[in-house]
């Protein structure tokens, strides 16, 4: 057990250290100011911030509707929302080109409404949507399921309105997986490759995220593959970091849920 | 008062059920598990809509399925306690006592002010600031009370509540429970599936079975005319309050009820208590009985009742000191000749009667 736990440690390490000592900790920060590493970096953190802020907004009521209302077809819709999952980008990409592009199903209606989505930094923030939803809205719906049914009940006998028990009952209770869900749905957006250069194409400033700048360096600036490919990894370790050591008070459940009185 | 009519089905089951509950009284609702006590509470709570009938509380309609009236929970000045509390785990106790007064939009300044007069009455006054986790079973009763009670509702709907506490505690809180509910304002259903506590906090008591009431009624009524075999065997029992007198030789206490007493095994006991003596436990003879009972009574036969379901056993009431009520098989009566008027002894042995203290004081230490 202990060496095969050794053999995956250094697996998984071994890249990563690789990395690292490519180029020299001076050489990585001097790249730092390379308008081709801070464009890509720009680019990546605002789309993936937009994309997640996207996916809290319109994941969390879905989620909630699918973990409380029984209806026909929710198991059907419940699995759709998981496929981005395990589907291949790029095939999530075509997808949404065939669906968004100019010659695709809703690409005249988009067009009349003088919207053309790919090719576009909101094209980016599609695919990122598409992709890092279910690494939101999964974990979400379990958490409001997990929620007794009979706090609510309670919350309604206690003159509670819905909205109201939702912000300070259930949105309280779930927040340690909606907060977990983000950072992941936002990681993954941080990531994204396959889906962003089908649908949203590779064009520098405008859809070339940090995961497409280092694909197209490491065939013209091996040093700029490296630096971007570091900060990558940098930002997705800090995230999973931060949820693994982020203090309870901030993930736990310990607000006071906005009620009066202290 | 409240007074309602409700059906409901839910798959083969259906209750269909209704009763009066008086102003300022404690109704308590009993029966076993799947009777339809929960439902029935859900359904006075507004968290369940009724198939059909009314209900009318202080003559206002909260439902009324021929009107097309349903006034949902957040609309009705209920307070709901459910079994376990179900107080809300990412609050403290003064944070959950003050949601509702939070929802309804009490200014901060007031419902901080209402909150701790109530955590006051109910003895929670140091704990404001613990969570649920951090709170004895005793103690997160209380909170779950107070937070129903801050709203200060017309009607107080209990479900179990002594029922998540360990057999110290419940001895403890059951007399804590009664004071309290004797001082409020509001009608309260009680429900339970214990006999002696639908006895103890029921003023009068509602029997379910299988989803239909089978008898409304005082604990005395229950006792001399059970109406069901249910109610016979577990509600139709001599249920005398009293309190502790002196001890005896032999490991037995006095306790005076109404114009006798009578005398139990000695737990180290004093105060109130309250007696239970099955209608079974009873023996009437025409003679003074010889031998091992310790609790002998004379006194006039006042009527015998079939009971249910066949009528095989009888009820005997027994104009005695204190007012008994036996129960004999058909053979027994007629080999006695038993009849109203006729004077006999009832006797029962003291390791016959449950012996319930009335308050926490009423347990000796030791």
């Amino acid at each position: 057990m202990i060496a095969g736990t050794a053999v995956l440690a250094v697996f998984i390490v071994l890249p990563f250290v690789a990395l690292l000592l490519r180029v020299s900790p001076t050489a990585v920060v001097a790249r730092l100011r390379d308008p081709v590493v801070t464009g890509a970096l720009r680019l990546s953190l605002v789309t993936s911030l937009v994309a997640t802020a996207i996916v809290i907004a319109i994941g969390t009521p879905a989620a909630y509707l699918l973990a409380t209302r029984e209806f026909r077809g929710r198991r059907l819709l419940e699995t759709l929302c998981d496929l981005p999952m395990v589907l291949p980008p790029t095939v999530a990409g075509f997808a949404l080109l065939m669906a968004f592009g100019r010659a695709g199903l809703a690409g005249g209606a988009l067009k009349a409404l003088g919207i053309q989505l790919p090719f576009t930094t909101a094209a980016v923030v599609t695919a990122q949507v598409f992709m890092g939803a279910p690494f939101f809205v999964a974990p979400a719906r379990v958490a409001f399921a997990g929620i007794d049914p009979r706090l609510l009940d309670v919350a309604a006998t206690l003159r509670a309105s819905e909205g109201f028990a939702f912000t300070r009952v259930v949105l309280p209770l779930a927040r340690p997986s909606l907060v977990a869900g983000a950072a992941m749905c936002c990681a993954r957006a941080l990531g994204e490759f396959g889906a962003t250069i089908t649908f949203a194409g590779n064009l520098p400033g405008t859809t070339q995220t940090m995961p497409l700048a280092v694909y197209v360096a490491q065939q013209t600036d091996l040093d700029a593959a490296v630096v971007l490919s570091i900060l990558l990894l940098v930002m997705s370790f800090g995230l999973l970091w931060g949820l693994k050591a982020a203090p309870t008070g901030w993930l736990g459940n310990r607000s006071r849920a906005g009620l009066p009185g202290r | 008062m409240l007074d309602f009519q409700v059906a409901r089905r839910q798959g083969e089951f259906e209750l269909a059920a209704g009763f009066t509950v008086r102003d300022r009284t404690v109704t308590a609702v009993v029966g076993e598990s799947g009777s339809g006590k929960t439902t029935l509470l859900r359904l006075l709570a507004g968290l369940t809509r009724p198939d059909a009938g009314r209900i009318v509380a202080d003559g206002i309609a909260w439902a009324d399925v021929q009107a097309g009236i349903f006034v949902p929970a957040a609309g009705r000045p209920v307070g709901y306690v459910p079994q376990d509390h179900a107080l809300f785990p990412h609050l403290d106790v003064h944070d959950n006592v003050a949601f509702g007064l939070a929802a309804t939009g009490v200014p901060d300044r007031v419902a901080r002010a209402r909150v701790g007069v109530m955590l006051e009455r109910l003895g929670l006054g140091g704990l404001s600031r613990r969570r649920p986790h951090e709170l004895s079973g005793g103690q997160q009763q209380r909170t779950a009370l107070a937070r129903a009670l801050v709203l200060e509702p017309r009607l107080l709907l209990l479900d179990e509540p002594l029922a998540a506490l360990d057999v110290q505690t419940r001895r403890a809180v059951r007399g804590q429970l009664r004071e309290l509910l004797g001082t409020l304002a509001c009608d309260t259903v009680y429900v339970t599936h214990s006999a002696s506590e639908a006895l103890t906090f029921g003023r009068e008591i509602a029997v379910l079975e299988r989803g239909r009431l089978t008898q409304l009624g005082s604990a005395e009524q229950l006792m001399r005319r059970p109406a069901s075999a249910y109610v016979a065997e577990f509600l139709g029992v001599n249920f005398l309050r009293g309190a502790v007198g002196d001890r005896m030789a032999g490991g037995l206490l006095t306790v005076a009820v109404g114009g006798g007493r009578v005398l139990v095994p000695d737990a180290n006991l004093a105060g109130a208590v309250t007696l239970i003596v099955r209608p079974r436990d009873i023996s009437i003879s025409r003679e003074p009985p010889a031998g091992s009972p310790r609790n002998v009574f004379a006194g006039v036969v006042d009527e015998l009742i079939p009971e249910p379901p066949a009528g095989e056993l009888l009820r005997v009431s027994l104009a005695t000191e204190p007012p008994l009520v036996a129960e004999v098989t058909r053979e027994a009566a007629d080999a006695l000749g038993l009849g109203p008027g006729m004077r006999v002894f009832a006797s029962f042995k003291a390791t016959g009667v449950d012996v319930i203290p009335d308050t926490e004081s009423a347990t000796l230490a030791g």
